[in-house]
């Protein structure tokens, strides 16, 4: 795609042919550019949520669909993601500032033994984008860094990853602690990681496996309207 | 039929035909998985169906020389439901430098990044090349900025091979530690599974593709 943009000036694109070139500077890695998209959209009045969601989400979910498919690899997804960072670095003041909807808050962290956190990255930044505010614990969470911060941020999420066979077993380790405290039904717990699977996370008591990035997004979208759902019910 | 098929990672084949031919093993066959899918541990149980499936009722036994690799049991599941029995250990790092070595080096420094004779002569290929960095070398830090070490856990005492465990280390940006490991559980394994010790006469193995 880069090929043919050679000669492309971002600012006299109208609206709906720049946001089709952030979806392809996004594709390629562009990060100056989705800077550039992302600053023109917000000069001609778009608001930091829409340039988010239809310029950078987008855009990324195109990624995610593509590698899920084979046809994009994890540098290609990586570049991607760095540019998309750069487009929400410019946004996230600007979301707080204009009060941008919230979608619900999630605590994420690579389980302990585990240093790891590319897939953990990429699930917090489009957690972010999607409308989640996120508290990112970092690598090797132990379970006392977990429960303090479930108990500091009070999130709707708790999200676990791990990439090595030998720490995902960790997991459980955090969910039976949660357990043995009361607390493991007040927080949706989602887990991902390249060795885990879906029968993994049901042995282990999470709510749900998510594959990728993408899948976390929908997995966490769709409890979170379960659970508006049970709270109406009970109200 | 043949007594024993050794179903293996690529990236020990070398060092099993080393050790069948110095412990004279007979009526042992090798065939091997891609090396390759060291980056792409959700394609190993289906690859090692394949090469189960293939070799069904022409051998006495099959065993695999595979880790779990980072394929989070499934591997086991498939083996199990095979009949077929694998050397232990999560890692190939962990069966050539002993489990309880192994941790340790995990203990000292969870940062660690482990290379094998195998891993360090194909290292462009399978690192740069595989992870991508030959052409965004930009994302060096997303790969590796969590790691402090990379630790060559050598097979053989080869000085060349040495060398470029380091300057890949210079590479990645990570300090160097070299221990030297032989083939570790990785022969004694072999050796146990082909039922016998050193054997007399010449050795009939083969490799197959």
């Amino acid at each position: 795609m880069a090929d043919q943009d050679d000669d492309i000036v971002l600012s006299e694109l109208n609206d709906e042919e720049l946001v089709q070139q952030m979806h392809d500077d996004l594709y390629d890695g562009l990060a100056d550019e989705i800077v550039e998209g992302t600053n023109i959209l917000l000069e001609r009045g778009w608001t930091p949520y829409d340039t988010l969601t239809k310029a950078l989400v987008e855009g990324m979910r195109i990624v995610g669909i593509d590698f899920r498919d084979g046809i994009l690899f994890v540098p290609e997804v990586l570049m991607a993601a760095n540019a998309m960072k750069s487009g929400m670095g410019v946004l996230r003041p600007l979301l707080v500032e204009t009060g941008a909807p919230k979608m619900g808050k999630m605590v994420i962290g690579t389980v302990k033994g585990d240093i790891h956190d590319i897939g953990k990255n990429l699930v917090g930044m489009m957690m972010e984008g999607a409308g989640f505010e996120v508290v990112d614990l970092g690598i090797n969470v132990d379970v006392d860094k977990y429960l303090k911060a479930l108990e500091e941020h009070q999130p709707d999420i708790l999200g676990m990853s791990a990439l090595l066979t030998t720490t995902m077993p960790y997991m459980k380790v955090v969910i039976d602690t949660m357990i043995e405290k009361g607390i493991r039904n007040d927080y949706v717990v989602l887990v991902g990681g390249a060795p885990l699977n879906e029968a993994f996370a049901d042995n282990i008591g999470a709510d749900a496996y998510c594959r990728d990035a993408a899948v976390a997004v929908e997995t966490a979208k769709d409890w979170m309207s379960r659970r508006q759902g049970s709270a109406l019910a009970q109200s | 039929m043949r007594p024993l098929l050794i179903i293996a990672c690529g990236a020990l084949a070398r060092e099993i035909g080393w050790v069948m031919d110095a412990n004279d093993l007979e009526g042992i066959d090798l065939t091997c998985l891609p090396a390759e899918l060291h980056n792409r541990p959700d394609r190993i149980p289906d690859e090692m169906r394949r090469k189960i499936d293939a070799s069904q009722g022409k051998y006495e036994r099959i065993i695999a020389l595979y880790a779990d690799c980072g394929t989070g049991g499934l591997l086991d599941e498939l083996l199990a439901e095979k009949g077929v029995e694998r050397i232990g250990g999560a890692h190939c790092y962990s069966f050539y430098a002993g489990e309880p070595a192994f941790e340790k080096m995990h203990e000292d420094e969870i940062g660690t990044f482990y290379l094998t004779d195998y891993l360090v002569r194909f290292f462009d290929r399978l690192i740069i090349k595989g992870l991508g960095l030959d052409r965004h070398p930009e994302l060096r830090d997303a790969y590796f900025g969590n790691y402090k070490r990379l630790t060559y856990l050598a097979q053989t005492e080869d000085p060349a091979l040495q060398e470029q465990a380091k300057k890949a280390a210079d590479t990645l940006g990570l300090d160097y530690v070299y221990h030297f490991t032989g083939y570790g559980g990785l022969g004694d394994f072999i050796v146990e599974q082909s039922g016998k010790g050193a054997a007399d006469g010449a050795a009939d193995h083969r490799i197959l593709a």
